[in-house]
């Protein structure tokens, strides 16, 4: 691809799901998380900043409007966590805020945008561990791109994507980007 | 962020939220069941006092240990620097030992960055004599930043907010490093002293300077009450602890001056009866014991982001 050519441009060529996509693949992953938690009693959505966390929030909204049901939803930070800390530069903290009542014997379902190597989620694991015992963990992601470094798998996908590891997979969601796809983009092009 | 944490003027207004961000995110921590994070596990963090601390070394070790980090303990008493070690074999002795992090206590203005020409790791400073205290100064501002500001403080700095350091200033470590960081932060901040406790060079500061206590009150959204540090009076400052008590000391009278929002802060060991009074310390104005709270969580920060991710290129070398 040419490097001369405008951001914008190259990366709308390869937008992978649009907004309506997005919203479709949301909806089913909801539904799929009733079906399998029996009515999604005792369910918590906990999503891993940063684009977590709206997708945490839309999944909880759409289950709302589907069973009437008030699903509580969090936001969960790994980077305390995290495996490769050391190879790079200190960064800034994401918040985590756990529902009124915590995540004792509840069902949590964790919410991310990419599953990739899987390193993120196994921090979260290690994260959601020092904040108490949750019966059952589940994962769910909008995007599963494949090249997992680590033996955990998503139990709700919104999209298999096949990609070679020099690609780069942005999503990008209203509540943070302004606008809601999903992008894959040659390594080079990275913003 | 810099390597080393010496100076508060050491921190750009980015560098400073940075730290207090992190912190508030550090706070929650407190309230969950495990009180410990893994982040900086197999880092050691020295800390070196030469002069006695209680709740600053305890301060430091608890934020260390509470983000899995081994701590030595090294103080001056019955080690060999009562047998006549200098700063800097001391400092290679460390060295040696694989520390990440020394955190140095002083007695001596400019120990901290001394050491930080003798180590590879991070140095923060402690207190070093009469020259600075930079986590004191974060504490405070993250103190302030919560009570005055509330819940949703992330990324907002102290603009417009009027600060009151009241006393012994020439003494006071705490008072430069608040004054550099707090200005830094947007607040303004006033010195309220009698002339005698004010360094000759005051008028370089980024502050307003008075000589009267009374008149400041009323405008204050905080008033800071530093320790007459009875150990660092080798001349007669003031004519008689009883005389200094009753025109800068805080008592309940005084305290009524304020705003109705106003707190009363003071970096501790308090002198109950001379700068500030029992009532006024245990008011709920007084950010006392939360200080010593949110002195844990501020450090916690600093020592995240001094040594939680990458070393730092000129180190690796």
């Amino acid at each position: 691809m040419d490097a001369a050519e405008p951001l914008v441009a190259r990366r709308d060529g390869l937008a992978v799901l649009d907004a309506e996509e997005i919203r479709r693949a949301l909806t089913r992953i909801a539904h799929e998380i009733l079906e399998r938690t029996h009515g999604g009693d005792e369910v918590i959505l906990l999503g891993i900043p940063t684009r977590g966390v709206p997708l945490a929030r839309r999944l909880a909204d759409r289950i709302g409007e589907f069973e009437g049901l008030e699903v509580p939803c969090g936001s969960l930070d790994v980077t305390m966590h995290r495996d490769d800390l050391r190879l790079r530069p200190a960064r800034a903290l994401g918040r985590t805020e756990l529902p009124v009542g915590g995540v004792d014997g509840k069902t949590v379902v964790l919410v991310d945008d990419v599953l990739y190597s899987g390193r993120t989620v196994r921090a979260a694991l290690d994260a959601l561990t020092d904040l108490g015992r949750p019966r059952t963990v589940q994962l769910a992601v909008l995007v599963d791109r494949g090249h997992r470094e680590l033996p955990i798998r998503a139990d709700y996908v919104g999209k298999n994507l096949p990609t070679s590891q020099r690609e780069v997979v942005h999503v990008l969601l209203a509540e943070v980007d302004a606008q809601d796809a999903v992008m894959i983009s040659d390594e080079g092009s990275q913003p | 962020m810099k390597r080393h944490l010496i100076s508060a003027a050491d921190l750009s207004r980015g560098d400073a939220l940075l730290i207090l961000d992190t912190a508030e995110e550090l706070a929650s921590l407190a309230d969950r069941p495990i009180k410990k994070l893994p982040t900086l596990r197999g880092r050691t963090v020295v800390n070196l006092f030469f002069e006695d601390s209680t709740r600053t070394r305890i301060s430091f070790e608890a934020a260390a240990k509470r983000l899995s980090a081994d701590v030595i303990n090294f103080s001056a008493k019955g080690s060999s620097v009562a047998k006549g070690e200098s700063l800097k074999d001391t400092a290679l002795t460390l060295e040696a030992m694989g520390a990440d992090a020394v955190v140095i206590r002083h007695g001596a203005s400019g120990a901290a960055h001394r050491l930080a020409g003798w180590v590879r790791g991070s140095v923060v400073n402690a207190g070093d004599g009469t020259h600075e205290h930079p986590t004191q100064a974060l504490l405070d501002a993250f103190t302030i930043r919560r009570r005055l500001k509330g819940a949703a403080t992330r990324g907002a700095g102290l603009d417009g907010i009027r600060v009151t350091i009241v006393g012994d200033v020439l003494h006071s470590r705490v008072a430069r490093s608040n004054v550099l960081l707090l200005s830094t932060l947007g607040a303004e901040v006033t010195l309220a002293a009698p002339p005698t406790l004010l360094p000759l060079a005051v008028d370089t500061w980024p502050c307003a300077v008075s000589y009267d206590l009374d008149s400041e009150l009323p405008k204050s959204d905080v008033v800071m009450m530093l320790r007459v540090q009875q150990e660092r009076m080798n001349a007669a400052y003031f004519p008689s602890v009883r005389e200094y008590s009753r025109r800068y000391g805080l008592d309940t009278a005084r305290m009524a001056r304020l705003p109705e929002h106003a707190i009363v802060m003071h970096p501790g060991p308090m002198n109950r009866g001379v700068e500030i009074a029992a009532d006024v310390a245990d008011s709920a104005r007084s950010t006392i014991v939360e200080q010593v709270a949110n002195g844990v969580t501020t450090r916690m920060a600093v020592l995240y982001l001094l040594l939680g991710g990458t070393e730092f290129p000129e180190v690796a070398q």
